[in-house]
């Protein structure tokens, strides 16, 4: 009785192997890659790394993806540390690399290469109770954002606003979303009033704006599009143009601007010979478009044939930043990245 | 042999008590020099007067400006609205227990009160972000805003109170009881003897609880920085959001301000303001508490 016991056992336990074995010959590559990948950076391109992460688990498990929030200019000091082993692999970012970093990179020998991955617009918003401020202006924007601006009431916005204090919600200065709306909008950079409500989490600008009647805010566009009950959008006017509101199909086709920008990535590019950094990167712009949109993400997504490029890009490693040029800034992204 | 040994081991112990003993100084020591040495470096850049006077802080923004006021506006804001709360409560609790409370009643409160203090300060943040302002201030007063200094100072008032209350009640029980049976006997009453002859007489201990009270309203960091806000500025409307230095300590740190620049040394500036303001505080109300330890033995 024993040993019959112990030799069902063991044919039990030999055809589990046998079965694990045929399973796991059957896996795609991606299964055994092991590794970490380290990113960093901007809090507004973050959910599309993060749910590119996700979704990678399912293909990878066991590829470790780290995914931080220290805003652009801190992901980018993470990219850039003097320590190579120290560094990060990719780093998101909501404006384009800036000239100091350029040189760090440069005096450090750090290749990158830059992709766009999604359009983002910053959305100006203003309490659902706010029934006289349909759009503003550039102009408007800058003379309520200037440094020791004096403009406390709607009143001072408009001639024919009501008398309501203006309350100012906005990210704070390690944002890149607040580098990129100051320095269009006002003209310099982190020249801004000092008087408003900085916070750098985006859910307590909505909750301040929803909550307060004469709130003006701004952030990203995706965080509009998951509160539209409590909010309400300003349209953007430009010169005599009709005032334009954020929507994806303005945001790409460049109607709403300025406020509209590309979200980029920037990739090392000795980081990218490693095979658990470049399956990553493949998989997120193979599945770019079905990630960018999803609600839970909510950012407009690029052109198939801008991805296909990105990929390109990466695979012949054409390092350095197209949009680092501010001649480059206007043109579309098509032009700038298009070729491979 | 063995006299030898005995006395290594006592040698040995007696070091390592004494370093044990030292940490504690050398640690206060390397406070004190880290503070100093930084905000050296920044005073190199600003002068003292434009520091201690100037009405605009913004050493993020352009154009730069580091004028403290506003700062110290906002921590003084939050340490008085919190004292305003937290000393009648307090006060009146203390003379609860300590003059008409029975004694099993003593036995209940005083613990409950220990676990008042005990809870941590950032949940006391988050109770005042999200109760304190949307549901108790702002359907009375709507003008508030989502951050403001009351609710920080309301949720800082309840924290101090444990320790008002447990220092005064201290202070009254030093007092001999012969002072209290010499009211009674002159046909006082309860409240009198409370407020002509507890109250007066152990009123430098109730300063001195009243002061450290303060120190501790000064120094909280959690709940302002939840409750507060980030807006720098002058202004005498608790409805409104400010920033006190704790707070501004925090938003720096967190950030990604490079090591080095002065927008980095501003932390260490601000943490010696602090530490300075706190350090006289508590001498303070160190000599008033030995002068009442005097006047009774």
């Amino acid at each position: 009785m024993g040993s019959g016991r112990a030799r069902r056992r063991l044919v039990w336990v030999l055809a589990a192997a046998v079965l694990c074995a045929a399973v796991a010959e059957g896996q795609s590559r991606n299964r055994r890659l092991r590794g970490r990948v380290k990113v960093d950076g901007s809090s507004t391109a973050a959910p599309i790394v993060m749910a590119t992460a996700e979704l990678f688990r399912a293909e990878a498990p066991r590829v470790q993806v780290t995914v931080g929030i220290s805003g652009t200019g801190g992901g980018f000091k993470k990219f850039l540390t003097e320590r190579a082993n120290l560094r990060t692999d990719i780093t998101n970012a909501s404006r384009p690399i800036k000239p100091a970093e350029l040189k760090r990179a440069k005096r450090l020998g750090v290749e990158f290469i830059e992709i766009p991955v999604a359009y983002d617009g910053i959305a100006v918003v203003v309490n659902p109770a706010n029934d006289w401020c349909t759009h503003l202006t550039i102009d408007e924007l800058r003379r309520i954002w200037q440094p020791g601006s004096q403009v406390k009431s709607w009143k001072d916005v408009r001639p024919g606003f009501p008398d309501v204090p203006l309350h100012l919600y906005g990210p704070g200065t390690d944002s890149g979303t607040f580098d990129y709306f100051v320095e269009t909008v006002v003209g310099r950079a982190r020249a801004c009033r000092g008087d408003y409500t900085p916070s750098e989490d985006d859910n307590v600008l909505v909750q301040g704006v929803a909550g307060d009647r004469g709130a003006l805010g701004y952030f990203g566009y995706s965080y509009y599009a998951e509160n539209k009950d409590k909010l309400r959008l300003v349209g953007i006017k430009v010169g005599d143009r009709p005032p334009v509101k954020p929507d994806p199909q303005s945001i790409r086709d460049g109607r709403y601007h300025p406020l509209s920008r590309p979200l980029l990535m920037y990739v090392n590019k000795r980081a990218y010979q490693r095979p658990e950094v470049r399956a990553f990167m493949h998989f997120l712009l193979k599945n770019a478009r079905r990630i960018v949109e999803d609600p839970r993400v909510s950012y407009v997504a690029l052109d198939e044939r801008l991805y296909r490029a990105a990929r390109e890009r990466l695979e012949a490693g054409i390092t350095g930043s197209p949009l680092a040029d501010p001649a480059n800034r206007g043109k579309p992204l098509e032009q700038v990245y298009g070729q491979p | 042999m063995w006299t030898w040994l005995r006395r290594l081991k006592e040698r040995t112990i007696y070091c390592w008590l004494l370093a044990c003993g030292l940490v504690s100084i050398v640690v206060t020591v390397g406070i004190i020099w880290v503070l100093a040495t930084e905000s050296v470096q920044f005073f190199k850049h600003v002068s003292l007067w434009q520091y201690l006077s100037g009405t605009r802080w913004a050493p993020l923004l352009e154009p730069r400006s580091f004028g403290i006021l506003p700062l110290v506006c906002g921590t003084l804001m939050v340490g008085v609205g919190a004292l305003l709360i937290a000393v009648p409560i307090g006060l009146a609790t203390a003379i609860f227990l300590s003059e008409y409370a029975p004694g099993w009643f003593r036995q209940i409160a005083k613990p409950v009160l220990e676990v008042l203090a005990g809870v941590p300060t950032i949940v006391y943040g988050f109770f005042a972000l999200t109760f304190v302002t949307p549901k108790l201030l702002k359907p009375l007063l709507p003008q508030t805003e989502v951050f403001n200094a009351a609710s920080a100072a309301i949720v800082v008032g309840i924290m101090i109170v444990p320790t008002i209350s447990s220092l005064c009640d201290d202070a009254f029980r030093a007092l001999p009881r012969s002072l209290r049976e010499g009211g009674y006997a002159l046909a006082a009453t309860r409240l009198e003897v409370s407020t002509r002859i507890v109250l007066p007489g152990a009123l430098s201990g109730v300063v001195a609880a009243v002061l450290l009270a303060l120190a501790r309203a000064i120094g909280e960091t959690m709940a302002v920085t939840l409750a507060a806000g980030m807006t720098p500025k002058i202004t005498a409307n608790p409805l409104e959001s400010i920033q006190t230095m704790t707070a501004y300590i925090v938003q720096v740190s967190l950030g990604d301000t490079p090591a080095g620049t002065i927008e980095y040394q501003t932390i260490f500036a601000v943490g010696m303001t602090l530490f300075v303001v706190t350090l006289v505080i508590n001498l303070i109300a160190q000599r008033v508490m030995r002068r009442f330890r005097e006047a009774y033995e």
